[in-house]
């Protein structure tokens, strides 16, 4: 290493085009691709994190899989805040999510989706909050900063793609959107310099094409005593 | 002097009728909340409440405390006290009722400390006062210096009978106050009150008393429930759950306040009820010298707690997967943290997002469409035929299907008449 190098290698300098070394407590995300350009390499503990995905269902809650198993198998509580359809226990459970360790709120104005989330981040007892919330102004936002500062929580905040032009208090802001059939996660904000490229993963695959064996669920009207039977695709049911 | 007198007097004087039910209810009311101190709590009506403490005095740190704590909690529920401490218990009775706030032990000092006290403090016919008046007799001291068998004979034994119970010369039985299996109390409210904000008052009395209620039976409370009764309308009841059980008048007064922010009133509030039926048994605190404040179950039970009280009960709820075929049956909400248990693990893609109600899809050239375009069916199809025993059968062929933006959904094509294709999930 060049005496250069060493020097500017000192914790003490940084160095605009890199991220910041400063040791934020953060969780990996569990795509080391992502967490190479995330400072504190993970989602960031005690600050707001905004998702802004361009459609549903291209693998936004997919993302945060990974993280979100690791928290509950530790015990930490997850508290999903007015999700906008029913998270469906079945594909949680399979993503290897602790249920005992989930929390819903359903909240009936966007007034106590933002009161709920900050009360979820000040108990300072979840692991992770997440929150959809309907609208969200600049002064309710930097409040929920504030309140995400004070705790040890991941503070994840799901907002519509329009939000991007928006300024916003959160540390970190990510526009996911498709490319090719992958997610590619744009950074559009975080502690360090600006990285124009989007970043491509490939969250858990919805459709393993190596596999062929679909099941159907049918039951027969015929034999009672056997309410529900699976057979395998291929076999004729009917 | 009669009502009407006083009136003329004062034109300003605001006047109630005494309700002797009230005040019998009242007592008892301090007397459940005092049973906290020591078991032997015996009522003086109408409005003498007497504690034996000599047993307590250790637990409590002194009689200084528990004076602190006695003129602290009467306050809370809105009362005044004037309390005293002797060695006999009518000797205390007379000095509260002399309004004489002294404590002191010692059997021989009894004379002195009552000697001063006016004879009015003693429990005696009106007539009788005004005669020891009209002979000079002001203070018991006088009263205690004439003949015994004088006083007896012209004011009764009866009054001779209290003095030597207070000197402690005659012994003394009392019945001790039992309280009741429930909590129930009610505060009338002298006007309608018609703000949520207001009514915390009441409300923060009547729990200060449940609070003493629960502390003296080591128990806790996991739900309550606040009546509250209007002039003209049927009373409002708001229930209120706690994750774990408690007695902390704090805790509850935080959850009375965020269930009454969300409460419209439908008319004034006359009547303020609490009603308490489960009595769980709960160990004090342990203190801990070094507190784990990450783990502490506490900080969570009490943020469901807040959650539920203003969000109500059912809007903050647990998941949990359920051994069925029909994917709007295979999950179930439950208690907060009482989720996961045992479901068949899914052996086809199921997705993160469920739709409560699926979404009818365009058919356009007998492919379904999605908002911004043809979908192209990825998966499937997986069958699903079942519930022809509860009226809610289902027979659909479930696809994953992705739009043009390639987002993943989960649709399926109904196969019983009129068919059509459906939106049921979103694979987040």
């Amino acid at each position: 290493m060049s005496a250069l190098a060493k020097l500017l290698s000192h914790p003490a300098i940084w160095r605009g085009d890199r991220l910041s070394s400063v040791s934020t407590p953060s969780l990996p995300t569990g795509f080391p691709a992502l967490d190479a350009e995330l400072p504190g390499g993970g989602w960031p503990a005690a600050a707001l994190t905004e998702i802004l995905p361009q459609h549903e269902g291209i693998g936004e809650l997919r993302i945060l899989g990974p993280a979100l198993a690791s928290l509950a198998a530790r015990g930490r509580w997850l508290a999903w805040i007015a999700p906008p359809y029913l998270p469906y226990a079945p594909a949680l459970q399979a993503a290897g999510i602790d249920l005992a360790r989930l929390l819903v709120v359903r909240t009936r104005s966007p007034r106590e989706t933002l009161w709920a989330a900050e009360q979820a981040l000040r108990s300072n007892s979840c692991g992770a909050v997440l929150a959809w919330p309907e609208k969200i102004a600049w002064p309710e936002l930097r409040r929920l900063q504030l309140a995400a500062a004070g705790t040890q929580a991941l503070a994840f905040l799901f907002r519509p793609p329009r939000a991007a032009g928006e300024a916003s208090p959160a540390a970190l802001r990510l526009a996911l959107d498709t490319c090719e059939g992958d997610l590619a996660v744009r950074i559009l904000k975080r502690r360090g310099a600006v990285l124009g490229q989007p970043i491509r993963l490939h969250p858990a695959p919805v459709v393993n094409r190596n596999r062929t064996g679909f099941h159907h669920a049918v039951d027969f009207a015929l034999f009672p005593a056997l309410p529900a039977r699976i057979i395998p695709a291929g076999i004729s049911a009917l | 002097m009669s009502l009407a007198t006083a009136c003329v007097l004062a034109p300003v004087l605001n006047h109630r009728q005494r309700d002797p039910a009230a005040e019998a209810a009242a007592l008892g009311q301090i007397a459940a909340w005092a049973v906290q101190f020591t078991p032997a709590v015996s009522l003086q009506p109408p409005r003498g409440l007497l504690l034996e403490v000599e047993g307590s005095l250790r637990l409590f740190g002194g009689i200084g405390r528990i004076l602190d704590a006695v003129k602290r909690g009467v306050a809370d529920m809105g009362f005044t006290v004037s309390v005293a401490c002797a060695p006999t218990v009518s000797a205390a009775w007379l000095l509260a009722r002399g309004g004489a706030e002294r404590v002191f032990a010692g059997a021989r000092a009894i004379r002195d400390a009552i000697s001063p006290l006016p004879v009015r403090v003693l429990d005696c016919d009106a007539q009788a006062l005004e005669t020891l008046a009209a002979i000079g007799v002001r203070s018991l001291g006088d009263l205690l210096s004439l003949p015994r068998d004088g006083v007896a004979r012209r004011f009764g034994q009866h009054v001779l009978d209290q003095l030597d119970r207070a000197l402690g010369l005659l012994s003394e039985a009392r019945m001790f106050f039992t309280a009741p299996p429930r909590f129930d109390a009610a505060l009338e409210l002298a006007a309608g009150v018609a703000s949520a904000e207001v009514l915390l008052f009441p409300a923060k009395r009547l729990l200060t008393q449940l609070a003493g209620y629960l502390a003296a039976r080591c128990a806790g409370v996991q739900r309550f429930r606040l009546a509250l009764g209007h002039e003209d309308a049927p009373e409002t009841t708001l229930e209120i759950g706690l994750a774990t059980p408690s007695r902390d008048a704090g805790r509850l007064v935080i959850l009375v306040r965020e269930r009454l922010a969300a409460t419209t009133l439908a008319a004034p509030v006359t009547q303020v009820r609490l009603q308490a039926g489960e009595i769980l048994t709960l160990a004090g605190d342990t203190g801990s010298l070094f507190p784990d404040r990450m783990n502490d179950p506490g900080d969570w039970a009490r943020l469901v707690e807040r959650l539920s009280a203003r969000l109500g009960q059912e809007a903050v709820h647990g998941l949990a997967p359920r051994a069925e075929h029909r994917p709007e049956r295979a999950w179930q909400a439950t208690a907060p943290g009482a989720g996961a248990g045992a479901g068949q693990a899914a052996r086809s893609p199921r997705p993160l997002w469920l739709l409560e109600r699926p979404r009818p899809l365009d058919e356009v050239d007998s492919k379904p469409h999605y908002h911004d375009g043809p979908l192209s069916l990825i998966a499937g199809p997986e069958r699903i035929e079942s519930g022809w025993w509860d009226e809610a059968d289902v027979k659909r062929d479930y696809f994953i299907a992705q739009t043009p933006g390639h987002s993943m959904l989960w649709v399926y094509r109904e196969r019983k008449q009129p068919g059509g294709w459906y939106l049921h999930g979103i694979f987040g």
